[in-house]
């Protein structure tokens, strides 16, 4: 057990530093620069650790309040809706500062999350397929709204930069807010008992003495904090909150406590690699990460219904 | 004590519970039976407040239960539903350390993790204990949920068809269990039961419901019937002494 970890420690900190070495410009001992790998390369790479884990235990804190396994910010609506509120603020407020947008982002966001949840709760469906499902539908709903605005607008380029998620504008000082993020998934692994118990159902929470709609309210502001900030600083990087949370439910369960430090290593994990592999695919040039992270993701994640469905 | 005060339940237009007034002892086994859609679920989630009276009051020892502090509330009373339906992959014993959750708050203690060592040998459990949920059978999932609740240790212990999923083996000792946490814990249970059989032998006190009414409650001589039981079931039931106890034959 503690070699399985020791092992993969191994394999994170070769994956910062190719992070740290990768890029048009190649660092050695005979052209060290400074200067570029503190503006640009660890900015970058901090940026990417902090969304990798933040996106996967806001996901696996999502399917805890959903009570279902395949929902996550980038497939509910979510996003859009964050992107919705960063368009808008586009329109009316275009000289917003970091912190409104940010604000602005987080609250659509909220509203996002909210509306997702109450859609399901009000279809009263168990059905693992159907609730992933509507949220697809609903994102691409909202998404529609959100062209269609774009689009009278003159303004689609601007989503696009959201859409795709992309760390290559990551400079330092572009990303700190990022450590918010990372902050508050130490506070989910805090209170990470409570999320679990959620997990098991309104009554079994009630039963258990918890409030249930305060954990629930708590639960959908980090997630909808968690989804604003990254959407805001990097884009949308989806499926990531999907599958990384899936596969360590496979090897470890959903007892929270447990499982949220192994999901944050993965998500950052595999956030770097997939940043690594934009960085290396067209070298030098870049795809951008969320072009990556949908194609792996997707397959994953179908794979993941896949198997689920056998199961049943 | 738990009492009902003119208590009624309606969902829109439709009214589950009727006008019911009712005092259970502080301690003993009480079962609830009556036909399908009679009420006695809601009646259950009444008393644990996870559902709220339309009209009447519902009290926990003089108190309205829906104004007692939920984290005391939890280690008065617990409570298990007949659908446990979660898709979150636990492991056994993680589960039925979340029984204790009202004294922990997240953080078992050794004494913890022996009242929850006890609940899973009460249970039969042993061996599937570092198992997830989802890799056990009906019956065994159906008998962590109650080791849960019996972990929380409440003096007041409902249970909402327990002996669902059950084989006999598993049903009796169940209700066994039960019984001795009443004789010799001085606890009170309340389950719904279907086996009327199963509730005349352990029972001390049966409480009957019809249409939302409260149509009996009695002791198990008083409701082991003929007449009592044809009039709540709507079909001739037929009570035998078997080895002294009232039995009720109802295959035809």
């Amino acid at each position: 057990m503690t070699k399985t970890y020791l092992y993969w420690a191994l394999v994170f900190v070769g994956l910062i530093i190719t992070s740290l070495l990768l890029g048009s410009i190649t660092l050695d001992s005979a052209s060290f620069d400074w200067q570029l790998l503190s503006q640009t390369r660890i900015p970058r790479t901090i940026a990417i650790v902090l969304s990798g884990m933040s996106l996967s235990v806001a996901g696996v804190i999502m399917q805890m309040l959903a009570n279902n396994k395949f929902v996550e910010p980038t497939t509910t609506g979510t996003v859009e809706w964050a992107i919705l509120g960063m368009l808008l603020l586009l329109i009316f407020y275009p000289q917003a500062s970091l912190t409104v947008k940010l604000s602005v982002s987080v609250l659509f966001s909220i509203l996002g999350a909210m509306s997702f949840l109450l859609l399901i709760k009000k279809l009263h469906t168990r059905s693992i397929i159907m609730v992933p499902l509507v949220g697809i539908i609903y994102a691409g709903v909202i998404g529609a709204v959100v062209n269609f605005i774009a689009y009278q607008q003159d303004l689609m380029q601007f989503v696009w930069v959201w859409i795709q998620g992309d760390f290559s504008m990551i400079l330092q000082g572009r990303y700190e807010l990022l450590w918010f993020a990372g902050l508050l998934t130490c506070l989910a692994y805090f209170i990470a008992d409570r999320f679990t118990i959620i997990g098991l159902g309104k009554n079994v929470a009630t039963n258990l003495g918890l409030n249930y709609g305060y954990v629930f309210a708590i639960g959908i502001t980090l997630v909808a904090s968690v989804a604003g900030i990254t959407v805001v600083i990097a884009g949308v990087l989806p499926f990531l909150g999907l599958i990384v949370p899936n596969i360590i439910s496979l090897y470890y369960g959903d007892n929270l406590r447990r499982s949220i430090p192994l999901i944050a290593c993965m998500g950052a994990m595999l956030a770097l690699v997939c940043d690594i592999l934009a960085r290396i695919l067209v070298h030098p040039f870049e795809i951008p990460v969320g072009v990556i992270m949908g194609v792996v993701g997707s397959a994953i994640f179908l794979g993941l219904l896949l198997r689920q469905t056998r199961h049943d | 004590m738990i009492e009902f005060k003119n208590v009624a339940l309606s969902y829109g237009q439709k009214q589950v519970l009727k006008d019911i007034n009712l005092t259970l002892a502080d301690t003993g086994l009480t079962s609830i039976i009556g036909p399908n859609g009679s009420g006695k679920s809601s009646c259950l989630s009444l008393m644990s407040r996870l559902q709220k009276a339309s009209a009447g009051e519902v009290l926990l020892d003089n108190s309205p239960i829906q104004q007692i502090p939920a984290n005391q509330l939890a280690k008065k009373l617990s409570i298990l539903r007949q659908d446990n339906h979660t898709n979150a992959r636990i492991q056994v014993k993680d589960l039925i350390t979340f029984g204790r959750y009202p004294y922990h708050q997240g953080r078992p203690s050794a004494e913890d993790l022996k009242i929850v060592e006890q609940c899973i040998e009460y249970v039969d459990l042993q061996a599937v204990q570092d198992r997830f949920i989802d890799q056990l059978s009906g019956g065994q999932r159906q008998r962590v949920f109650i080791a849960m609740v019996l972990a929380q240790d409440t003096q007041t212990i409902l249970l909402d068809e327990p002996l669902n999923n059950l084989d006999i083996k598993h049903s009796v000792s169940i209700m066994k269990q039960l019984r001795q946490a009443c004789d010799e814990l001085n606890k009170q249970v309340v389950v719904v039961l279907h086996d009327i059989n199963f509730a005349a032998h352990y029972s001390d006190t049966i409480i009957a419901l019809k249409n939302g009414e409260l149509v009996a409650n009695g002791s198990p001589t008083d409701i082991m019937q003929d007449s009592v039981l044809s009039h709540i079931y709507d079909m001739p039931i037929t009570v035998t002494n078997i080895q002294g106890k009232p039995t009720c034959l109802f295959y035809s």
